[in-house]
């Protein structure tokens, strides 16, 4: 398949020029093309913020929804008709600040879905304060001394609860990242992409140059099922490992509430058992 | 006994004790058996917000005709707990029969006719402490003149499924009760000089929840999605028990705020969705009625009522909430409110608030309370009759625009995955295919066309009920689960000039309502609440003011009995 299936044509880009988001959007396009994933078949869902613009900018089903809700609505869509590929993408205020319980059980419930966390490590839409993964010192126009707050850690916080899939990638490097977003997307359950990307705009500390010179390829011999492992190279922080941290294969949310193949607007209410429910409070 | 004078309002036990002592036991025996002998019955509680302890009552009520709302008078208390004394004072009368174990006897003052019964020792006797409540559903039912061999079979129904010496020591224990009770029968004079019905064998025995959720199922429910909060979470579980087999899913959520976006996203994927709550949980969900009303989604919201702000009284009832249901959610966009009223209203309507959020997709909300929740009494069994799953949703085609501009506002709604569009739904203003805009034409356009469809759900609008005599001169106007209790207060008053006016649909107000309240010389608004939240939605939509407020906010639910004198000083 194509990438070009998935593009809008001329439309007009809300984005600053030189931001991460443009890559962002080829790399995904191609992923889902490389997957065969048809746009009617794809559901974007977000919240509020310059990523959770994604849908807009690719042809798919979208659900652009509340800040900080985005992955609420998914995990519903996914298994209200399990056949569809469900994507919540949107940035780190999103997912990780005002989503942040939603995150946390979203990765407890493990549905079937695909959660890519744009990066940037600063509000954009907002106009540059502090995110929840803004980095010690980081000034702003609020953290106006710089941020004293301990960083969220997305990656230690998904092994830490077991998740199905954890893996943290950059768009300075596209080829890692569209093979991670293949891999997370093929996973059977819960696979979170925390996708760095450099914000020309508000963060002038984690730059391209900054995110070349401080990530690093995990290695080939890292073995993705070994947990404690996956969990202590989370917690490093000085220089950050890109690729696929951890994976458990468990059952999804759709499965363990067997819930079944079928899309729920196709099934029919079965009246004569409806019947006799109502019937056993009249014995 | 005061109330075996009384045809109308049958007899008044109320069981009294402490959480954990068995009262929900006494409660589901005694209302069993006296349904499966066809007497009709109504049961309600209050209880204060702990697991064990504090003092908790039971109200049950048993009649020849329906008895169906809470009344002030009690004819039998068995107590449970001293505490029983001064937690009922103001309702106990000298013609009260209070039956119960002398130390809890002796916490109450001099009125009222006692009858100390040995329960505790009786079920000693009889092999375990278990037993106890047995005993006392057969002192009452010996009090009401009950033969006992009417309600062995009942018993042993109840009792289904136990073994042969559970059942055996049971029948027993009842026996026992009927013994002990002979004595004070006829001392008091007890005995339902009433009929039963046999028709009532064959009627259902059903709560306000169960209620709710069966309409919900019959309306094609088949996706819950809530966080527990009293007194709405017996909705959730009654689905979560009973819809499995019917292909509902039902998720507890992390908070409210969650299960309502999951609702929405439910329902752009074709789901039936609805979520349940109280107020404080409402309150966090407001963000997703907003949403719904932007994205033009359908949703189902119930709302069990109980005192607020805030925590308010946890297990109390109230009517606080309908000025959060109306106004919720920033922006304006239509919804729809609904307030059943009687048990097989809140099935119909329940049934309906999915069908009309699916036709005009907006959110519907239904609006019920504490005592709506926990009160049950039998009534005609819910009919499937006619239903028809009706499906709003289109097949999509290429050029598929979900926002289409239409004469009535109505878009035809498409499902992802279902045909060759693509829908596409967003929070932000958007265009005709669902893309964000800031063209401000257009943004008129589409908020017109949000409007637009209230003015077509009218046409479906819930006419309220007259009830009472046609030609009235007073009329006292009530919403919500006050129906039985105001319609019962009226006949007890014996008023032939007074009419009840009860609104199912508070939102938007029925227009045609005006016509019956003009016709009145005197009008009075009742509700469980302290400003009168429905009385200025009927001055905000129909210019309509009453003379007079009847008000009650303290937790508690009106009193058919007392409100019959107070419409007796009113009018």
């Amino acid at each position: 398949m194509n990438a070009d299936k998935f593009d809008m044509g001329n439309i007009d880009i809300a984005w600053c020029p030189g931001c991460g988001n443009f890559s962002i959007l080829d790399v995904l396009k191609d992923s889902l093309a490389e997957l065969e994933i048809s746009p009617e078949q794809l559901v974007m869902v977000s919240g509020i913020g310059q990523a959770a613009k994604i849908p807009h900018y690719l042809k798919a089903n979208f659900f652009n929804g509340l800040h900080g809700r985005a992955l609420s609505p998914a995990t519903a869509i996914k298994v209200s008709s399990p056949s569809l590929t469900v994507i919540a993408e949107s940035g780190d205020g999103d997912m990780y600040g005002e989503g942040g319980n939603h995150f946390i059980h979203t990765i407890r419930r493990n549905p079937n879905i695909t959660n890519i966390v744009h990066d940037n490590m600063v509000y954009g839409l907002t106009k540059g304060q502090a995110s929840p993964t803004s980095r010690p010192g980081f000034k702003t126009g609020v953290q106006i001394n710089g941020v004293v707050l301990e960083p969220f850690n997305p990656l230690a916080v998904a092994i830490g609860l077991d998740a199905g899939f954890a893996a943290r990638t950059s768009i300075t490097d596209k080829e890692l990242t569209k093979d991670i977003i293949k891999q997370a997307v093929r996973h059977n359950g819960y696979a979170l992409v925390d996708l760095l990307q450099p914000c020309p705009s508000f963060n002038k500390v984690n730059n391209y140059k900054w995110f070349k010179e401080n990530t690093y390829r995990l290695e080939d011999t890292h073995d993705p099922s070994e947990r404690d492992r996956a969990f202590s190279l989370a917690c490093k922080t000085d220089k950050l490992a890109l690729g696929v941290f951890y994976k458990s294969q468990k059952p999804s949310f759709e499965e363990n509430i067997s819930a079944g193949p079928e899309p729920l607007h196709e099934k029919r209410l079965d009246t004569d058992k409806l019947e006799s429910l109502i019937k056993s409070f009249a014995s | 006994m005061n109330a075996l004078r009384s045809e109308n309002s049958g007899v008044s036990i109320v069981l009294c004790g402490q959480a954990g002592q068995g009262i929900q036991t006494v409660e589901k025996l005694l209302t069993s058996i006296l349904k499966a002998s066809g007497w009709n019955v109504f049961a309600t509680k209050e209880y204060m917000s702990r697991i064990r302890g504090g003092t908790n009552s039971t109200l049950i009520r048993v009649g020849s005709k329906p008895v169906r709302g809470f009344i002030n008078r009690i004819d039998v208390l068995a107590a449970l707990d001293k505490s029983a004394g001064g937690h009922l004072a103001k309702r106990i009368s000298p013609e009260t029969v209070i039956m119960g174990e002398k130390e809890v006897l002796s916490g109450f003052g001099d009125t009222g006719s006692f009858f100390e019964a040995g329960f505790s020792q009786a079920a000693k006797d009889l092999g375990g402490k278990v037993y106890a409540n047995t005993v006392a559903v057969g002192a009452l039912l010996r009090l009401l003149g009950i033969p006992a061999e009417e309600v062995k079979e009942p018993l042993e129904r109840f009792f289904g499924g136990k073994s042969d010496e559970i059942i055996e020591k049971n029948q027993q224990a009842l026996q026992k009760g009927f013994e002990m009770a002979e004595k004070p029968a006829e001392d008091f004079g007890a005995g339902l000089k009433l009929s039963g019905e046999p028709d009532v064998q064959g009627r259902m025995l059903v709560n306000g929840a169960q209620a709710v959720g069966l309409g919900a199922l019959a309306g094609g429910c088949n996706f819950i999605s809530s966080y527990p909060m009293s007194p709405s979470t017996a909705v959730l579980a009654f689905l979560a028990q009973n819809g499995g087999g019917l292909g509902l899913i039902a998720e507890q959520a992390e908070d409210e705020i969650a299960a309502v976006n999951m609702a929405v996203g439910a329902w752009y994927a074709g789901a039936r969705a609805m979520i349940t709550t109280s107020g404080g949980g409402f309150a966090l969900m407001s963000e997703g009625v907003s949403l719904a009303g932007m994205m033009e989604s359908p949703l189902v919201m119930h709302l069990a009522q109980r005192p607020g702000p805030a925590t308010g009284l946890p297990t109390r009832t109230e009517q606080g909430d309908l000025e959060l249901a109306l106004y919720s959610g920033h922006g304006e966009f239509p919804r729809i409110i609904l307030a059943p009223g009687t048990l097989s209203e809140a099935f119909s309507l329940a049934k309906k608030a999915f069908d009309t959020a699916d036709k005009y997709q907006v959110p519907v909300i239904i609006l019920t309370d504490q005592y709506f929740m926990d009160s049950y009494y039998n009534t005609e069994t819910f009919s499937l009759e006619g239903l028809k799953k009706s499906s709003y949703i289109t097949k999509t085609d290429k050029d598929y625009l979900r926002y289409k501009l239409t004469e009535n506002g109505i878009s035809p709604r498409g499902v992802p995955g279902f045909g060759e569009g693509l829908v596409c739904q967003d929070s932000d203003e958007h265009d005709q295919q669902g893309r964000i805009t800031e063209d401000l034409e257009l943004r008129v356009k589409m908020n017109d066309k949000r409007l637009k469809k209230l003015e077509a759900a009218k046409a479906e609008t819930v006419q309220p009920s007259l009830v009472g005599a046609e030609d009235y001169e007073n009329i006292i106007v009530c919403w919500g689960s006050n129906y039985n209790i105001v319609k019962e207060a009226i006949e007890l008053s014996g008023r032939s000039d007074t009419a009840m006016l009860h609104f199912s649909q508070v939102y938007p107000v029925p227009e045609k309502a005006i016509e019956k309240l003009k016709r009145a010389k005197k009008t009075a608004v009742l509700e469980n609440n302290a400003t009168g939240q429905f009385a200025k939605l009927l001055k905000l939509q129909l210019d309509f003011e009453p003379d007079e407020k009847i008000l009650k906010y303290n937790g508690m639910p009106f009193a058919a009995d007392a409100l019959s004198e107070k419409i007796n000083e009113m009018f």
